[in-house]
């Protein structure tokens, strides 16, 4: 009797057999879906009839899709960077807000996160635009004679990724800032650290966990954000999402469609790794 | 005493570079939202900014924008059928993976995850063609099935939070009373992790109903999404009554915050 007690799972634990059910469905419509795009990928032509590596070899070699995919990384690393600096600056202000200010500033920030991205894209187009109110302040104060083009360009592009990404960065730092002791920076300003030292050698590396969570988060959503991409970036800017929609959707190529999203998915994870490694390298040498 | 004087100088500086960064982060957080709030009641017919007069006259057009309706109505029906989906799902894989140091339990939770972090867009694509492939027709039902392999791991996420918190002497004494598992379940673990499980699914809800990249493969032609319709009118021409849906769903989205936040104490589990 001891025996089928101590066999069965404590009474504070549950059997994996409850995770059957997601499993079972995860693999007939997640893993299945991902194993048949890698097959399709290696179909010759979009009719699908023969096998080969022609559509890999066209990545590499139509010197059009490489350029692509590197662009879209290249602007996740600066969104993130962007998010980076204002995140870091009002979790770490969120923190020592009182009470009451910090509801306030956690409404603030979660609103976006609510809000739908369509919503927030179209808000930047207002604020961009040609007649829109940065141009119309700056012609105010006599500072330009003719509306800067602000819509469809790069730098702003970053700013609305950055601004619709912003609350993914910002939560996971505040839980990070929150875990650290107080003592710490306390016992290093007490020790004669000026407050900047105290920021750089204490607060930052120990916050290291949360700035690679948020990272991963903000970099993920952005090279992902098609809505946001093709709004502000306008038809002459090309990014990974819309290019692999194009190539699915209107011209139907689906062994091509299916490589690169295969290509946009393992440089993906080739830089999700990078950043956990990151992380993990400067934790130790912290 | 100088070296004190030096500390109150630093700590002023990186007080006031770190504050004001802090100010411009918030108001680029709350700018967009407010803009298009004030822009819903323009009179004009441009995004004009300040509008020249204000009116009702962009709500007054919506009883009439069947095709936004309609796209509101799908866009609602599958988020609320994900949802229910991802919650008996991911609550039983939450329960599984929570509390379990086999190593199967971390792969399982890694497994659950991945959707947070592989492009969406590669898994709509990868779904439309395996649908195609198997012969099922694209309808709600595929959109419910994608939208909620995307929710799970928010439920998921939020339920695990739940579960680790519960203290294990309840369910102890619990089963030492004489409790089945399925009653301490039913009147111990449920009422505690619930505020979780709420918390996940209003996430996995708003996810589902923001949906753009796996909706834009897994929506047939007659099944037109929300946030789909709006890009797509807002690319053609820049419609105003897109700012009043907008402003629409600002107000029900803070009205559902705030109502979680009483119930579920969100903002502290979402992190």
């Amino acid at each position: 009797m001891t025996a089928a007690v101590l066999k069965g799972p404590p009474v504070t634990g549950y059997s994996l057999a409850f995770a059957t059910p997601l499993a079972a469905f995860f693999v007939l419509f997640f893993l299945a879906p991902l194993l048949l795009l890698i097959v399709i990928s290696f179909y010759a032509t979009p009719e699908l009839q023969s096998f080969g590596f022609d559509q890999y070899v066209k990545i590499a070699t139509d010197g059009f899709t490489l350029p692509v995919l590197f662009d879209t990384l290249w602007l996740g690393l600066q969104t993130t960077l962007l998010c980076l600096l204002l995140g870091y600056a009002l979790a770490w202000c969120y923190v020592r807000s009182p009470g009451s200010l910090q509801k306030l500033l956690m409404l603030a920030i979660l609103m976006p996160l609510l809000t739908s991205v369509v919503v927030r894209t179209f808000a930047w187009v207002v604020i961009l635009g040609r007649q829109g109110i940065v141009n119309s302040v700056l012609a105010e104060f006599g500072w330009i004679d003719a509306p800067l083009k602000l819509l469809y360009t790069r730098g702003g592009l970053i700013v609305t990724l950055a601004n619709v990404q912003l609350p993914l960065m910002v939560l996971p730092l505040i839980t990070a800032l929150q875990k650290l002791d107080p003592n710490l920076e306390d016992a290093s300003s007490a020790l004669g650290a000026s407050a900047l030292r105290t920021f750089v050698k204490i607060t930052l590396p120990l916050t290291l966990p949360g700035i690679v969570a948020g990272c991963l988060l903000t970099f993920a959503a952005s090279i992902t954000a098609f809505i946001s991409q093709s709004l502000i970036g306008g038809g002459q800017m090309l990014f990974m999402p819309m290019y692999i929609y194009q190539q699915a959707s209107s011209l139907q190529n689906w062994p091509f469609a299916a490589a690169i999203s295969l290509v946009f998915l393992v440089a993906v994870m080739a830089c999700v790794s990078v950043f956990n490694l990151l992380g993990r390298l400067s934790r130790a040498g912290a | 005493m100088s070296a004190g004087r030096k500390y109150e100088g630093s700590a002023v500086a990186l007080t006031g570079v770190l504050g004001a960064i802090a100010v411009i982060a918030t108001v680029l957080l709350l700018a967009p939202t407010v803009i298009v709030i004030v822009l819903s009641f323009t009179n004009g017919f441009s995004l004009k900014f300040p509008p020249p007069g204000y009116s009702l006259r962009w709500y007054a057009s919506l009883p009439d924008a069947f095709q936004l309706q309609y796209a509101a109505l799908n866009s609602l029906k599958v988020a609320c059928a994900s949802t229910l989906l991802a919650v008996v799902l991911g609550v039983g894989a939450a329960m599984a993976i929570a509390r379990s140091e086999k190593a199967m339990a971390r792969v399982l939770d890694s497994f659950f995850m991945s959707p947070l972090i592989l492009p969406a867009l590669a898994f709509g694509l990868a779904s439309l063609i395996y649908f195609s492939r198997i012969g099922i027709q694209l309808s709600l039902w595929t959109l419910v099935i994608g939208h909620t392999v995307v929710g799970v791991p928010y439920v998921i996420r939020t339920t695990v939070a739940a579960l680790s918190q519960l203290p294990p002497a309840l369910l102890e004494s619990s089963a030492s009373l004489g409790a089945s598992r399925a009653y301490t379940f039913r009147r111990v673990t449920l009422p505690l992790i619930a505020p979780g499980v709420a918390a996940g699914a209003f996430i996995c809800f708003m996810s589902s109903f923001d949906n753009v990249p796996v909706s834009l493969f897994l929506r047939d032609a007659s099944t037109d999404m929300l946030p789909i319709r709006m890009w797509q009118d807002l690319e053609g021409r820049l419609d105003v009554s897109i700012a009043a849906v907008s402003t629409l769903m600002v107000l029900v989205t803070l009205v559902l915050m705030v109502v979680m936040e009483r119930l579920a104490g969100i903002s502290k589990r979402i992190r």
